[in-house]
């Protein structure tokens, strides 16, 4: 019996001991991706490739998902709103949700399933086919030149998602309460216009959301090239994106709030 | 060493933590030369490539490139070494991205300044030489596995290197094929000048076509010389590998204890 706790002690310490090193490995990677992007900027076209991958091809799930989260917000904030008789603010509700909270976060978590996945996955399979090792062979630093190319694009990528994804949620908050419902169209949108502060709300959402891509994307590149090199390997690789992601999303998220919006009435 | 060495491998060692996998290794590779090295799978000769190319370290011992030790090379230094040397992996390592065209001309458009123009002429010029000028246009999934390792041989002379490693270059090729690339590699290292090291366990294609063979065995020299004398060698190991004979110094057994004791047939009464 002792002998099984100790097992098990040195078992949780093993596991403590392995996260902090794979995070240390991380961080000298994200570091090392930082100063060998010299090629992304110079040659941005090698960025702007890649900007069509993370970026435009996940505008689709962007898109639906936003005039859907904002079509449901509508209704669940008109429900309430209501019996207050206060439903002319269910534009503000809508808005302010989105641009705090909803727009960075689920757009976030989006594109870490979507485009986060994605870049594990080719850069994971790149190196199990000895495509990196081929390209460090002819003397060209597969890190300069497959992975700081996705990690820009991806932090470029994503702010524009969150504000596509606000966006489109007005707009389907919009759609379910003034035409569908009737609530007047002048107090959705003027009371949205007063209530909601460039300051507060559009720029605090917005550096959410940049923080959000910088980690969403620094996960992704760092899974894909730490993958062992096997089928098993990749597919693992590419769970781990999402799972870990998703967490420090929503971890980021609490922190960045209790800072951003403290006091703030 | 005579003017005429490419490559020096002096006493040779290198370790994955404690297991050795290399141990004293020495050879040298003159100029012009199709070396082959030889060994069963897991024999490090795949680790020998890469301690040339100079992606691991070794754990004593030196490899000289062209007069340069690889492993005292500083990145900067080493990246330009690496210019000199072509390496053509396994199965090709096409980059999948990128059509046959842009493949052959990464290199040129990563290192040089080229025109484009004249980058599309000498990518056809080595598409040409491995005789698929007409699948420039074709993505690698379009490829058959031949044809993607002979694209890759286009890519790795792009820039008229001085060594290619070939890193099992036949695996899992057609008879048609297997002899294509066995004639391109030794074509090539005479029309261009290169020196060429294959590393391959095909020995009857590749006694075709090389000049010297090493043979690695648990990680040391088991043997070495011209493809004839290794036809008629009568060393045990040789023998066995180059006939391909099921038993001998390379056992067909993986260790064990006794097979009687295994099935518990010791203490009984035969």
């Amino acid at each position: 019996m002792p002998k099984r706790i100790v097992s098990s002690i040195q078992n949780i310490g093993h596991r403590v001991i392995e996260s902090v090193w794979r995070l240390g490995v991380a961080s000298r990677f994200f570091i090392l991706v930082l100063l060998k992007s010299g090629t992304s900027l110079r040659r941005f076209n090698l960025v702007i490739r890649e900007l069509y991958f993370t970026g435009v091809l996940s505008l689709i799930i962007i898109v639906v998902s936003g005039l859907f989260v904002g079509m449901v917000l509508g209704l669940q904030g008109y429900e309430t709103l209501q019996k207050y008789g206060s439903e002319s603010a269910v534009g503000t509700l809508v808005a302010l949700s989105l641009v705090r909270e909803l727009g960075p976060v689920v757009a976030a978590l989006l594109f870490a399933s979507r485009a986060g996945s994605a870049i594990t996955a080719e850069i994971g399979l790149m190196k199990a086919t000895e495509q990196l090792a081929a390209m460090g062979m002819m003397a060209v630093d597969p890190i300069a030149r497959i992975v700081a190319p996705r990690f820009w694009a991806g932090v470029i990528s994503m702010p524009f998602l969150a504000a596509i994804f606000s966006v489109m949620g007005v707009f389907g908050g919009y759609l379910v309460t003034v035409v569908f419902i009737g609530v007047d169209e002048g107090s959705y949108w003027s009371q949205m216009q007063s209530a909601v502060d460039f300051r507060f709300d559009i720029l605090n959402g917005f550096i959410k959301s940049c923080f959000f891509g910088v980690a969403v994307t620094a996960i992704a590149v760092f899974e894909g090239f730490d993958a062992p090199p096997t089928a098993e390997g990749v597919s693992g690789a590419t769970t781990r994106t999402v799972v870990t992601s998703s967490l420090v999303i929503l971890g980021l998220d609490f922190i960045l709030t209790a800072f951003m919006f403290r006091g703030v009435s | 060493m005579t003017a005429e060495t490419l490559i020096e491998v002096n006493d040779l060692n290198f370790s994955y933590d404690t297991r050795a996998i290399l141990k004293g290794i020495q050879m040298t590779m003159p100029r012009g030369k199709v070396v082959a090295i030889m060994g069963g799978s897991g024999s490090g000769k795949t680790t020998l490539l890469r301690l040339i190319g100079g992606t691991i370290q070794p754990t004593s011992g030196y490899v000289k490139f062209a007069g340069e030790v690889v492993h005292e090379l500083d990145r900067d230094a080493l990246f330009k070494l690496r210019r000199k040397m072509g390496m053509l992996f396994q199965f090709g390592a096409l980059f999948t991205d990128l059509s046959v065209f842009d493949n052959v001309a990464f290199q040129m458009r990563e290192h040089t300044n080229l025109p484009e123009s004249m980058i599309r002429d000498l990518v056809l010029m080595k598409l040409h030489a491995v005789g698929l000028r007409g699948a420039h246009h074709l993505m690698p999934n379009a490829l058959s596995g031949g044809m993607a390792r002979r694209v890759a041989l286009a890519r790795s002379i792009a820039l008229d290197p001085m060594l290619i490693m070939y890193d099992e270059p036949f695996t899992g090729l057609d008879p048609i094929s297997l002899s294509v690339i066995g004639n391109l590699i030794r074509r090539l290292t005479d029309a261009l000048g290169m020196t060429s090291i294959v590393v391959t366990h095909d020995v009857q294609e590749s006694l075709k076509i090389v000049d010297y063979v090493y043979f690695i065995a648990d990680g040391v020299i088991a043997a070495e010389g011209t493809p004839k004398e290794v036809r008629e060698s009568v060393a045990p190991f040789v023998h066995q590998f180059v006939h391909g004979e099921e038993d001998g110094p390379v056992p067909f057994h993986y260790p064990a204890q006794t097979y009687k004791k295994d099935l518990n047939l010791e203490n009984s009464i035969a």
